[in-house]
């Protein structure tokens, strides 16, 4: 839903880094979002296609290394991956949970050429 | 072929903005509330409310963000010291105001004469989350009629609030709400948070809201 301005600044933060190094095409973009994030791929590899058009990201493959949600519970301190909506820790069934991984958004790595 | 590292937030430009933001606020001693909800759940009408309760206190600044249209904004134009309206039909993001839009709306609010900004963001459960405006609070409203799982199904923007404000208290006689539910999947994400039960419309509870207003002006705004 919010992906076009989370991927004007994959853009941008790409041709900045490509820029420094002087590249000459950006091959491949890292990026690493986590399940929680709320931001969909596909959602922001359409929007890339038409945003790096005529850049030397154009055609750049965009590489997602998607991070499962993972909650801590406070209660017990048990690790888990949430089952269900609920979010109930297996090991106590408390329902104090936070989340420890998943909610990560950024760009890992640029390959250019 | 190269590789180069990056490790690079993406949202670390809204946040550089948000930062600004809040230094701004800050130099001009404004306090300044982020107000979210899904549409429909009371954010005008809390705003409304505070304004009638605050008016001999505290002056007050009012950011409106929707879609489309001025409506909230002229409903909030007689009781508010400024009120800056930001359509975000035309923005590259329609569904949430982010930083960069405040940051430009501060520039017609005239800081020096306002002690407390409320921003109504646009109406939604999801996105606003994702972006900070350089607010100080954070607040979420849910309304009895929207039912009590909430929280369970959009996790993140209960999980960043300050406080939460259930509103539409006076409808509990008429709707299927479990409020032991509701609080205890608000508290197990967030024990931090302060809950809020009251009425916009009857004003029931209203003051506990607004106490704690102040009560976070006074803690978080040095006086001179």
């Amino acid at each position: 839903m919010h992906e076009l301005g989370i991927t004007e600044n994959i853009v941008n933060i790409a041709l900045a880094k490509a820029g420094e190094a002087q590249a000459s095409r950006i091959s491949q973009i890292n990026l690493v979002i986590g399940e929680m994030s709320g931001f969909v791929a596909d959602c922001i590899q359409f929007y890339f296609d038409s945003l790096s058009r005529d850049t030397i990201a154009q055609g750049a493959v965009l590489h997602f290394e998607l991070v499962p949600a993972q909650l801590r519970c406070r209660n017990c301190s048990t690790v888990f991956s949430p089952q269900d909506t609920l979010w109930s820790c297996p090991e106590c069934h408390g329902q104090s949970v936070e989340i420890s991984k998943g909610r990560e958004l950024y760009m890992e790595s640029i390959e250019v050429e | 072929m190269k590789k180069i590292e990056v490790i690079q937030n993406i949202l670390e430009a809204n946040e550089t903005i948000a930062s600004r933001n809040r230094q701004l606020l800050n130099d001009h001693k404004v306090f300044c509330i982020n107000i979210m909800s899904a549409p429909g759940a009371g954010k005008t009408s809390l705003i409304l409310q505070t304004m009638t309760m605050l008016k001999d206190k505290l002056s007050i600044g009012v950011i409106e963000g929707d879609v489309a249209s001025t409506v909230d904004a002229e409903k909030v134009q007689s009781k508010a010291k400024a009120v800056v309206q930001i359509n975000t039909r035309n923005m590259p993001e329609s569904c949430s105001l982010m930083a960069a839009m405040i940051e430009s709306a501060l520039k017609s609010m005239p800081l020096d004469n306002i002690d407390l900004l409320l921003i109504e963001n646009v109406g939604n459960l999801i996105c606003p989350s994702e972006f900070t405006l350089g607010e100080h609070k954070r607040v979420v409203i849910s309304s009895l009629p929207e039912g009590d799982d909430k929280p369970i199904k959009y996790p993140l923007i209960f999980i960043d609030a300050d406080a939460v404000i259930i509103n539409k208290m006076d409808l509990l006689p008429h709707v299927d709400f479990d409020m032991t539910a509701f609080r205890r999947s608000i508290e197990g994400l967030n024990p931090k948070v302060e809950i809020f039960q009251l009425s916009c419309k009857t004003g029931e509870g209203i003051e506990s809201w607004w106490s704690w207003v102040l009560e976070q002006i006074k803690t978080n705004i040095p006086k001179q």
